[in-house]
């Protein structure tokens, strides 16, 4: 099956410093696939060379089978991209400006379908207006409706929630979902990382250009081991246990809450023995699995850096 | 989703050009009111004032001499402020990466702000043209050769406007093109003055600017006479059109300063 975008040992260098080192990866067709990383990781680079604002130096992309060098305008043609960085042509209103991007695509303008993405994304009683005048949030939505104008087969949106309330933000992924329900692949990044966990199938994440997991979501998840389990006290203890000590406790709230940091050798049951065995007061206790963000942190070290800083 | 709505191979460059006329089309008081207006008061000041105290051309009034200039001058600064402008400011606010996800090929990339751009520049030199008509009368002596002329003079100064766009970093850049380069020349170019009235040493400096053999080629065009043989002036026009369009299609196909 020919892969809905398949990237193979992409390079990009800005002056000296590589911001992509060999990223190769594929997302196979109808997937909704997460690109994330903190700033300055990677992704937006990566998907400038895959829309085609950027010029990369090795390596090929390929869009379901088209080179998107030597086939250049086929490639386009599937390919509907937001980018992060809000731009906006100022000259025109919301109503003309997706008229004129549908027309970019060589693709005639679809009245019912334009319609459709101003009514689902919230656009229509700012139709008239220009630009200008548009809130951060309305421009963003509006860049969303350009990115889908002309139907795309693969959908790549970079940061597309950023500054969109809660609201529009839900209808915003409920928009994706359905449009991908129907077909279309899906390529996003996101600082957000409980979206990217509800969303996305699998996950890539980038760090300093170099790729450092691939996979599933649930699987990325379970890469993280560690449990955590708050127990809160009635009374606040002093000392921690003796007996208690290998779980790697941490004290909180003035002694009345301790937080414990399973691993994957450690039994929860063992734990609740030790608690039981204590003299401590339990009044409540939460057991917790790790989230992306956990994951996140630990392979991109950013905990550590924070921990040094 | 996936569209069944075929792909039409000219629409991308259509509406590219579309959307280039109604940009200018949207701020017509500066794009082509103004122009008209400063070309107007030219022929006011040169053609119904002092040019009846001035004879430079044996045969022709001086507002016959200076009209052919007047009106090239319109077409010069218009197509090339509207690509310049344009494109520069697309680069500036960064919306330029609208054009460049699309399917546009470089071809219809530079087609389309051409054209519109000289359509705006034409435009201009008609109306300068038609409001020269109360000022004085001209022979039209080679029409077909003097709507060439034109048509080439637009062409080149847009191929002009796309490199000065893609060179220039911020606005002072920009206008340091027309400020410092394209109104000197057209001043000494011999819009307002025939060449072979200057000394040896200057008049054969002013065959040295390109922009003297345009607005010659057209005023012999129009009147009958000029300074340079016609062929020359033509054959110097469509060279430098040629080579600033291999240059401009050069810049865009290689996504210099558009493409990071």
């Amino acid at each position: 099956m020919i892969s809905a975008l398949k990237i193979d040992n992409l390079w990009k260098h800005y002056g000296k410093t590589p911001v992509v080192k060999g990223l190769s990866l594929s997302i196979e067709p109808g997937e909704i696939f997460g690109l994330l990383g903190p700033n300055g990781a990677g992704k937006s680079t990566s998907i400038n060379l895959i829309s085609g604002v950027g010029q990369m130096e090795k390596g090929t992309i390929e869009v379901f089978g088209l080179d998107n060098r030597t086939q250049y305008r086929q490639c386009r043609q599937i390919v509907g991209v937001m980018h992060q960085e809000i731009v906006v042509d100022s000259f025109f209103t919301i109503d003309k400006a997706l008229k004129i991007h549908s027309g970019y695509y060589g693709i005639p303008d679809d009245p019912k379908w334009r319609h459709l993405l101003i009514e689902r994304l919230g656009l229509g009683p700012h139709l008239h207006k220009h630009m200008l005048k548009l809130s951060g949030g309305l421009k963003r939505r509006f860049m969303v409706a350009k990115a889908l104008i002309h139907k795309p087969r693969l959908l790549i949106l970079d940061e597309p929630t950023a500054g969109v309330d809660v609201e529009l933000r839900r209808g915003l992924w409920e928009l994706v979902r359905e449009i991908n329900s129907q077909g279309t692949t899906v390529l996003l990044t996101t600082h957000y990382l409980e979206e990217a966990q509800s969303m996305c199938g699998r996950i890539a994440i980038m760090n300093h250009g170099d790729l450092v997991a691939l996979e599933e979501t649930s699987k990325l998840l379970s890469r993280m081991p560690l449990r955590k389990v708050t127990v809160e006290l009635d009374q606040p203890a002093k000392q921690i246990p003796p007996g208690l000590t290998h779980f790697t406790p941490l004290i909180e709230n003035d002694g009345t809450r301790i937080i414990f940091n399973l691993s994957a050798q450690q039994k929860s049951l063992d734990l609740f023995r030790a608690l039981e065995a204590s003299d401590l007061q339990v009044a409540d206790m939460l057991t917790e699995k790790p989230g992306l963000e956990e994951v996140f942190i630990h392979l991109t070290g950013l905990g550590q850096k924070q921990d040094n800083s | 989703m996936n569209d069944s709505r075929p792909f039409v191979r000219w629409l991308p460059f259509y509406t590219l050009f579309k959307k280039e006329v109604l940009r200018f089309h949207r701020v017509f008081a500066q794009t082509l009111v103004t122009p008209i207006i400063t070309a107007s008061l030219y022929l006011f000041v040169f053609g119904a004032t002092l040019g009846e105290r001035i004879s430079v051309l044996e045969g022709f009034s001086y507002a016959q001499f200076v009209i052919p200039g007047l009106v090239l001058m319109g077409v010069i600064s218009n197509s090339f402020a509207n690509t310049s402008t344009s494109l520069f400011m697309s680069r500036y606010l960064g919306n330029i990466v609208d054009l460049l996800v699309t399917p546009l090929s470089t071809t219809q990339f530079i087609f389309a702000y051409t054209l519109a751009a000289m359509l705006r520049g034409l435009l201009v030199g008609a109306a300068v043209m038609l409001i020269s008509c109360a000022f004085a009368t001209l022979p039209w002596a080679y029409p077909s050769w003097a709507i060439l002329m034109l048509v080439m003079a637009s062409f080149l100064f847009s191929q002009f406007g796309i490199i000065a766009a893609i060179y220039s970093s911020d606005f002072d850049n920009l206008s340091m093109f027309n400020n410092f380069l394209i109104l000197p020349l057209i001043y000494l170019g011999g819009v307002f003055y025939p060449i072979s009235i200057l000394p040896p040493f200057w008049g054969g400096l002013s065959h040295l600017n390109p922009i003297f053999y345009l607005i010659d080629g057209f005023r012999f065009a129009l009147l009958g006479v000029g300074d340079a043989p016609i062929a020359l002036s033509f054959g110097i026009t469509a060279a430098m059109a040629l080579g600033l369009f291999i240059w401009a299609t050069a810049l865009i196909r290689s996504g210099y300063r558009l493409r990071q």
